[in-house]
């Protein structure tokens, strides 16, 4: 059975995943569309900075966001300034290295839903009088809402199963950055394989049913 | 009035055009493709932005210098080629995206004249609600969603319409933003023949109700004869011709050529039946022409095409001949034709333009000379539409 610091370790990496997902969007989506739909030298560079945590090691994030967030680094010094201390082994240094960790698994679907999109509709848009705005919200949200729904479903999966970076940021502390990776890394370490084999197979059928339910709802191909 | 001024260069593409349209009727946009005729269509939506171009409607400047009024600033409608409605809508949510949209519009922008009696409104579904006082929004949809047929669908999600059908919710949700100018590029060249010819009796109805102008893209001669008031003949991304129709088509310095062969496009109305011999007497300025009766009832306007090879002259009038449509006509000017044996002939018939082609010695053998006056001896005449 799992123990209270099982759950403990469910809950939080629900919650990581839940905000990381949800700030994820609102980031993301802006970065998406402009990704989308500019014709800028600067799209290939930022691209691949998307892209990037799909190819690196998390330990090389972990590593820089590390030396970013630490007492000298910029980002570190600024938080200090700002009176909320360091942000490495704390959670909000954990969403901050989940966002980043993420970022991909989210902006890439809602970048090809809205390139699927195309100009035409938003051209119809305008010709009807809708403001740029208003036919983001009215024509390209609701067009894209396929690459919504993966981007959502992936961002959440992935963030849930990320262990290098939590290790690396987060560390390995009970309630506030332990979350279900580390605790079996600790399970195992500790050879309590009982405990480690609940919540791995929880996490095995947790990922098939997000997934099943992905390609079940939003079956590629299927929709314009 | 319409002034639109639009210079373009890119590589393998330019456009350099001045034109002044009229704010009223149907002006075609007629060219092959790639003669620039959809880029200036969408450099007059602002969907296209021509730096430097010069855009006036009805004294209000849209783009000028600087200044570029954006897209959904401009009161427009427009159909494009492919339908465009928004698949995550019905048809009605489609239609309703516009008008409500369109409510800082002005409402006295009345796109449809008053409905007629019933019996001018033939076909081919007229409705008789009044539009003129305020709050007819309703009144407003209800009339162009029965102009277009397409009241059995407004519950309908497009993916379920068929290509005409998706067409003319098209055409109803651009009427519906209470545009002061409408604009379809190609609104029928991605149909099949039947589904064209489904439309176009449509068009021709909105073109009788019509009090705004349309532009109306388009490379199909059919479609141009049987919409269009005035001409404007697009080629590698100059105007070539602008001018009325009919005295467009006439031009003997530059042969307009709709379709296969030179010739006139007439408005006429429908003056007589003659049941016995299945004939009905179209009237113009110039006189009345007998042509094979469809039906078309007493007191609509139709269209007649008349093709210079079926015009023969004649200095008296010819009794005894087969041809029945026999008009007095003055000659106006002569011009070469394609072949150094042939002329064209251009003819003034009640102040209509008619083209007749005869080879030059015919011509010179009549004495032809601007001013003579001359039978012409109409072989054929065929109803468009």
């Amino acid at each position: 059975m799992p123990s209270p610091a099982d759950w403990s370790a469910i809950w939080l990496t629900l919650k990581l995943a839940g905000l990381t997902t949800a700030i994820l969007l609102v980031v993301g989506t802006p970065i998406a569309w402009w990704l989308a739909r500019t014709r800028s030298w600067w799209k290939g560079p930022v691209g691949a900075v998307v892209a990037l945590p799909i190819v690196l090691p998390p330990t090389v994030l972990g590593f820089y966001l590390l030396i970013v967030m630490g007492p000298h680094g910029p980002v570190g010094q600024f938080t200090q300034w700002a009176g909320i201390g360091l942000l490495p082994f704390s959670f909000a240094g954990l969403v901050v290295a989940s966002v980043f960790y993420s970022l991909p698994f989210v902006v890439q679907p809602i970048q090809n839903a809205f390139e699927a999109v195309g100009e035409r509709p938003l051209e119809a848009a305008a010709t009807l009088g809708a403001k740029p705005l208003d036919a983001f919200f009215t024509v390209a949200v609701p067009l894209a809402k396929p690459g919504f729904l993966t981007a959502t479903v992936l961002g959440f999966a992935h963030t849930v199963g990320e262990f290098g970076v939590v290790l690396m940021i987060g560390g390995n502390i009970p309630d506030k950055t332990r979350v279900v990776s580390v605790q079996i890394y600790d399970h195992v370490e500790a050879l309590e394989y009982a405990q480690a084999h609940w919540l791995s197979a929880g996490m095995v059928v947790f990922s098939f049913l997000v997934l099943a339910a992905l390609y079940t709802l939003n079956p590629t191909g299927k929709r314009p | 009035m319409i002034e639109a001024r639009f210079k373009l260069d890119y590589p393998g593409f330019s456009l350099d055009v001045d034109l002044s349209l009229p704010s009223r009727g149907i002006t075609a946009l007629f060219g092959h493709s790639g003669s620039g005729k959809t880029t200036l269509l969408r450099a007059i939506a602002g969907l296209e932005r021509v730096p430097g171009g010069r855009l006036i409607c009805d004294g209000e400047t849209w783009q000028e210098g600087d200044f570029f009024l954006p897209t959904h600033r401009r009161p427009i409608g427009y159909v494009f080629q492919e339908a465009s409605l928004f698949p995550h809508l019905t048809v009605q949510g489609n239609l309703d995206y516009g008008s409500k949209r369109a409510t800082h519009r002005p409402a006295s922008a009345d796109i449809l004249s008053p409905p007629r009696s019933q019996n001018q409104l033939a076909a081919p579904h007229g409705s008789g609600v009044g539009l003129g006082r305020p709050g007819a929004d309703f009144a407003r949809l209800e009339r162009i969603v029965d102009l277009l047929g397409i009241g059995h669908l407004l519950d309908r999600k497009p993916d379920r319409l068929s290509g005409g059908e998706r067409q003319r919710v098209a055409i109803a949700r651009a009427l519906l933003a209470r545009p002061r100018l409408l604009l379809m590029d190609e609104p029928l060249a991605a149909l099949d023949l039947a589904r064209k010819e489904e439309i176009l009796p449509y068009l021709e109805q909105l073109h009788e109700e019509l009090d705004i102008p349309l532009l109306y893209v388009s490379h199909a001669p059919d479609e141009v004869a049987r919409l269009a008031d005035h001409l404007v003949v697009l080629d590698a991304g100059r105007a070539l011709a602008s001018g009325p129709l009919t005295e467009t088509l006439a031009r003997l310095d530059l042969p307009i050529r709709l379709g296969e062969d030179a010739g006139v496009v007439l408005d006429v109305t429908v003056a007589a039946h003659d049941a016995q011999w299945h004939l009905a007497r179209v009237d113009f300025p110039g006189g009345g022409l007998w042509v094979r009766d469809k039906g078309i009832p007493v007191g609509r306007h139709v269209r007649v095409r008349i093709l210079a090879r079926d015009v023969s002259l004649a200095r008296e009038r010819i009794e005894g001949s087969s041809i029945v449509n026999s008009l007095p006509a003055t000659v106006t000017a002569l011009g070469d034709d394609a072949h150094p044996a042939l002329c064209l002939v251009r003819l003034d018939c009640g102040g209509v333009p008619l083209l007749a082609r005869l080879t030059h010695r015919s011509a010179a053998a009549l004495g032809l000379a601007p001013g003579l006056a001359v039978w012409a001896q109409i072989k054929a005449v065929a109803l468009i539409g």
